[in-house]
């Protein structure tokens, strides 16, 4: 095989069963390229030397003609997953060397189907931020840059490790998890498929925790059909989280290539927001083209609770988060720095352990949640979101699948936003809502921005029907032809 | 509803997380900012709207009464800043 | 919980009222009862809640609050709850919700404890409790809600450290929590003593106070008579029945002298010292708490269906007020009796077996007079008694039927419990069985007469001297004589009426 890292995750997979390569040699290549994109920061751990464990373990059995529907084939983790005997530490200094004796249930499934296991990657501390520039590790750098320039942009974020790493080649597909749009911002600034499933779709046991009634995982991959297989194997009930839904998981990738001729497609008019680029507006408008040209049918919607969603997530999902972090008190694992007393010891680790962006939304999380503030904050928030998935029931009486823009701009530079937290919330404006109503929700590349920096397509859906948005996302797919790959500078 | 330092203070306390005075009033300032931004959901008539409490409709799963896991006392204080004997140390609680 | 002030009115009782320097003193008490549930494994883990195993070995990777560890609720917890709301004539709710309460504590790995707080499992009930002299008063029972255990902090293995362990982490707890509608520590002590055996009866709390499976948060108030609530303090934690009375007459005497002296009572929560006797101020809960109660993302609420309510309803037991109502009407007990009886099933169980076709008050005289007695002397548990109920009724009826007297039943009893053995064979093998042939004793009568001529004839001046023939007769036989067929032939004999 010339080059295996060309390969998709589908294609690597049928390469592996034709036994045209190995997993041994697949993984090797994907070891290399780990180490020669070590600039880019999007690994945390890299594990070559369990991955190679792992891949001989898969040529075993495909040897044998047996293994699972990943068997072999190399995948990144989001440092957000518990994964056992590797250091997991969500990129908080908090965490610093813990090594979780139990693997979260989403990678237990890839375990389980034969993935191969090449390290950890780099994702906002504690999944909170949409750049990636909060890691206690640092800054991931964007494998894509503005064509003619070197300025180094950030790739998105919390997932922005796993979005890199899938854009840049340093692995075949990645987790993530995404609380407000941590999936599916990073994949539109990489030019890389991300999709959250429905709530309750992925078990979040073994996931550290963010917001408890936001998060979900889902994969970060090259394209639709990889998105289908990854998902296929990172979904399913797991007793073990009282949140998820004991349905059987479909083969996503039988979605794939199916007609679109009367699949019913609504605008939501309030996604067109003020001072959005007019690239944007024109790629979203690219998109209605393409679904119509599918045989879709276009239908304006409303959803007149929209530009609510922010300011709604920036109060529950603080408030989660200021209890779930809770946890992370310097007694059992992580993270101590003595003090006087036991409280000193608490204010000492927790003000050491957290960065800048953990604290503020900790502090704000608790703020909302105290005494004489809770009704007029947390319980009008949860109000205002009922309203808002109310909003949604509503549209899908009507129609199938939302099409809008996944993020109101390219990627930007590291520092750019830094400074102003607001403006960095602002990422999220048009994901965020998917998850306060906990549908899913799919960002597909439609093309490149006039700077040449990837762009992406968010497709909205009904509960669990994720078929319909792999069916969509593949039309827009192809429509919108084969994409460029990023220069591999980074190599140089 | 605007945030002193005070509150500032009170409220970092209650998180145990220990914040230098020269800090609080851009602690003070941020908050602010981001609670003025949120209010606009005053704006909003929730009348009669009950609070959203999951995600999605479905109804919780239970266990059954089954001692299923035990005998961890390695792994769960494995990782642990402070140990002894099988137990996880603090500095002195005084009741 | 914080206590609502809504209470039954009751004009106090003069002899609940504490005299102060300056005039009478009513106490106002309201309990939160913390029973452990009867269950294999946690709340919300599948971690064992056996007691007293090793350190941090009964903990689950989610009682130890291992990130992104999830909490599943124990379904048999949530029956428990609802059986007892249900033993409690409480309101079920068929949906509640799990709130998280914020708190830092080492012993609270989580960094907060799942409770219930706006929608409890259980609403509004009653207890009914039983005071001296037959009298019972009701109190009302605000709510019942279920939450997780902490884990133990310990303060004596090192100057300067604490040791913390989680094996009760995430135990299933339920908070009762009783209305203010208690005046006395006599009434305090009798509504605990009657939700135990409540909760024993349902077998939803084994009420073991010595293994913390059920502990008191008291909440004291005093007022001069007729004037509005004062400011209560809580008194955590307290774990024995004792020891409730003692602290809540400690504490009303404090709040009273404090008033008295032209202090104000501040409301804070104290622990209550077995050593000293007194209450006094707990230093970690001293800063002002904001718990930021929120319902608990990784928990959906609670709901089940009235089906569920009905189909636990079916199999509650008879409880302890139908149980007493009954002894007194089928078996013509006292209300006393019958109290003492239905104290514990186990206790009422072993009389009716005992009271079954036999008369009902020498088998509660026999049940609550030698049997108890000797449990309690030997320490036993009904259940560890070497005497059964079938040989106690074999004995009641060895008296009933006059093969013995009561009095050598005592002895016959004394050795039944020795040994175990069958009254019948005791009574046969130390030739114990009672003399009633009239020759035999009218020979040995005869006989003691003889003996003592002169008494003979001072019985003719004083009558009562009877008694004394009667002790030389019985001492002859050893006691075996029939003592009623002794005293009838002497009063013959010694030209007596038998009467008196
Ligand atoms: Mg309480
Ligand atoms: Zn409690």
């Amino acid at each position: 095989m010339s080059d295996p890292i060309k390969l998709s995750l589908a294609e690597a997979r049928d390469a592996l069963k034709a036994k045209k390569i190995s997993a041994v040699e697949l993984t090797q290549a994907y070891v290399d390229e780990v180490e020669a994109g070590a600039g880019l920061n999007a690994y945390v751990l890299p594990t070559a030397e369990h991955a190679l464990n792992m891949a001989k373990a898969s040529d075993a059995k495909l040897a044998r003609g047996e293994g699972g529907a990943l068997e072999g084939l190399p995948l990144g983790v989001k440092d957000l997953f518990c994964t056992e005997g590797v250091r997991t530490t969500a990129c908080s200094h908090i965490l610093v060397g813990f090594v979780p004796p139990y693997e979260s249930h989403v990678t237990s499934n890839l375990w389980r189907d034969g993935a191969v296991m090449l390290g950890k990657l780099n994702n906002d501390e504690f999944a909170m931020g949409s750049s990636n520039e909060t890691s206690y590790y640092g800054s991931v750098i964007n494998p894509w840059r503005r064509a003619g320039d070197t300025t180094p942009l950030v790739p998105g974020g919390s997932s922005g490790g796993s979005s890199a790493a899938v854009a840049a080649r340093m692995c075949l597909a990645a987790t993530a998890t995404d609380t407000g749009g941590s999936i599916r911002q990073p994949a539109a600034f990489t030019g890389t498929v991300g999709i959250k499933p429905t709530y309750g779709r992925c078990s979040r046991w073994g996931i550290v925790a963010f917001a408890s009634s936001l998060d979900q995982a889902g994969p970060i991959t090259r394209d639709v059909r990889d998105a289908a297989i990854m998902l296929g194997s990172m979904a399913g009930y797991d007793p073990q989280d009282a949140t998820s839904v004991d349905r059987p998981v479909p083969d996503y990738e039988l979605a794939l290539g199916q007609s679109l001729k009367g699949l019913s497609v609504g605008i939501p008019k309030e996604y067109r927001v003020d001072g959005m680029s007019s690239e944007i507006d024109a790629l979203w408008d690219k998109g209605i083209e393409w679904l119509k040209a599918a045989g879709a049918v276009i239908k304006e919607v409303s959803l007149p609770h929209t530009k609510y969603a922010l300011p709604t997530y920036y109060i529950v999902a603080p408030a989660e988060c200021s209890s779930n972090l809770a946890r992370y008190d310097g007694v059992r694992y992580g993270l101590r720095v003595e003090g006087s007393d036991i409280t000193d010891m608490y204010e000492k680790t927790r003000a050491e352990g957290f960065g800048d962006e953990v604290r503020r939304r900790v502090l704000m999380g608790t703020y909302v949640l105290s005494a004489g503030y809770y009704d007029a904050y947390y319980l009008k928030a949860q109000k205002v979101r009922s309203l808002i998935a109310h909003d949604f029931i509503k549209a899908f009486a009507d129609v199938d699948v939302l099409l809008t823009p996944t993020a109101p701009s390219a990627a930007f530079g590291i520092g750019e936003n830094s400074d102003d937290p607001l403006a960095m919330y602002l990422n999220d404006v048009f994901t965020v809502t998917v998850n306060l109503a906990g549908l899913p929700g799919i960002s597909v590349p439609a093309g490149l921005s006039s700077q040449g920096l990837p762009l992406g397509l968010q497709l909205i859906g009904r509960t669990f029907d994720e078929e319909t948005l792999f069916k969509a996302a593949y039309a827009i797919e192809e429509a919108a032809g084969v994409q460029p790959a990023p220069a591999a500078w980074w190599k140089a | 509803m605007s945030v002193d330092q005070n509150t500032v203070r009170h409220i970092a306390r209650l998180a145990r997380i220990a914040v230098r005075d020269d800090e609080l009033e851009a602690l003070a300032n941020e908050l602010n900012g981001i609670l003025s931004w949120v209010e606009q959901l005053g704006e909003v008539d929730t009348d009669g709207v009950e609070p959203m409490t999951g995600a999605v409709e479905m109804v919780m799963k239970w266990r059954e009464d089954k001692v299923t896991t035990g005998n961890l006392q390695k792994e769960v204080t494995a990782n642990a800043p402070g140990g002894d004997d099988g137990f996880f140390v603090v500095p002195k609680v005084v009741e | 919980m914080t206590m609502n002030v809504i209470m039954r009115d009751r004009e106090p009782r003069a002899e609940d009222l504490i005299k102060g320097e300056t005039g009478d003193w009513e106490i106002i008490l309201g309990l939160e009862v913390h029973a452990q549930v009867t269950s294999n494994a946690k709340l919300f883990s599948g971690a064992s809640t056996e007691f007293g195993a090793e350190p941090n070995t009964q903990v689950s990777l989610v009682d130890a609050a291992l990130p992104g560890m999830l909490p599943v609720i124990n379904a048999y917890c949530v029956e428990q709850a609802v059986r007892t709301g249900l033993g409690l004539q409480a309101k079920i709710n068929l949906r509640s919700v799990f709130d998280r309460k914020n708190y830092f504590y080492p012993d609270l790995p989580q960094g907060y404890q799942i409770s219930q707080f706006k929608h409890p499992i259980v609403g509004e009930g009653e207890v009914i409790i039983d005071l001296a002299g037959g009298r019972s008063e009701s109190v009302g029972i605000e709510r019942l809600h279920l939450e997780q255990d902490a884990g133990k902090s310990l303060h004596d293995q090192h100057p300067a450290m604490s040791y913390v362990d989680l094996n009760r982490s995430g135990v299933a707890l339920m908070e009762i929590v009783s209305r203010p509608d208690m005046r006395s520590s006599d009434e305090a002590r009798a509504y605990v003593t009657k939700l135990r055996t409540i909760l024993r009866y349902l077998g939803t709390c084994d009420g073991n106070m010595d293994e913390g499976s059920l502990r008191a948060d008291v909440n004291v108030s005093v007022r001069r008579v007729g004037e509005p609530l004062g400011t209560r303090c809580e008194i955590k934690n307290v774990n024995s029945i004792r020891f409730i009375g003692q602290a809540i007459e400690y504490e009303a005497r404090r709040q009273i002298e404090l008033i008295e002296e032209g202090g104000k009572v501040v409301q804070q929560t104290r622990l209550f010292d077995p050593k000293t006797g007194e209450t006094r101020s707990m230093r970690s809960k001293e800063e002002a708490h904001d718990y930021r109660y929120f319902p608990d993302p990784d928990l959906l609420p609670l709901e089940f269906t009235q089906e569920f309510v009905d189909h636990i309803k079916a199999t509650l037991p008879e409880l302890p007020d139908d149980k007493k109502a009954r002894l007194i009407a089928d078996y013509g007990l006292s209300p006393y009796d019958a109290t003492v009886l239905v104290g514990e099933s186990a206790r009422a169980d072993f009389f009716e077996a005992v009271a079954k076709g036999r008369d009902a008050k020498l088998a509660s005289n026999w049940v609550t007079g030698e049997f108890f007695g000797a449990l309690n002397r030997e320490g036993h548990s009904i259940e560890e008694s070497p005497v059964t109920a079938k040989q106690l009724g074999e004995l009641i009826d060895l008296i009933s039927d006059d093969t013995i007297s009561g009095r050598i039943a005592k002895q016959v009893f004394e050795s039944m419990y020795k040994t175990g053995r069958d009254p019948a064979k005791i009574v046969e093998e130390e030739g114990l069985r009672q003399v009633t042939d009239l020759s035999a004793i009218e020979a040995v009568i005869d006989e003691v007469l003889a003996a003592n001529p002169d008494k003979v004839e001072q019985t003719k001046v004083k009558p009562a001297l009877v008694a004394w023939f009667v002790g030389q007769v019985m001492k002859s036989t050893s006691g075996k004589a029939n003592p009623q067929v002794v005293n009838k032939i002497l009063a013959a004999k010694l030209g007596l009426s038998s009467d008196d």
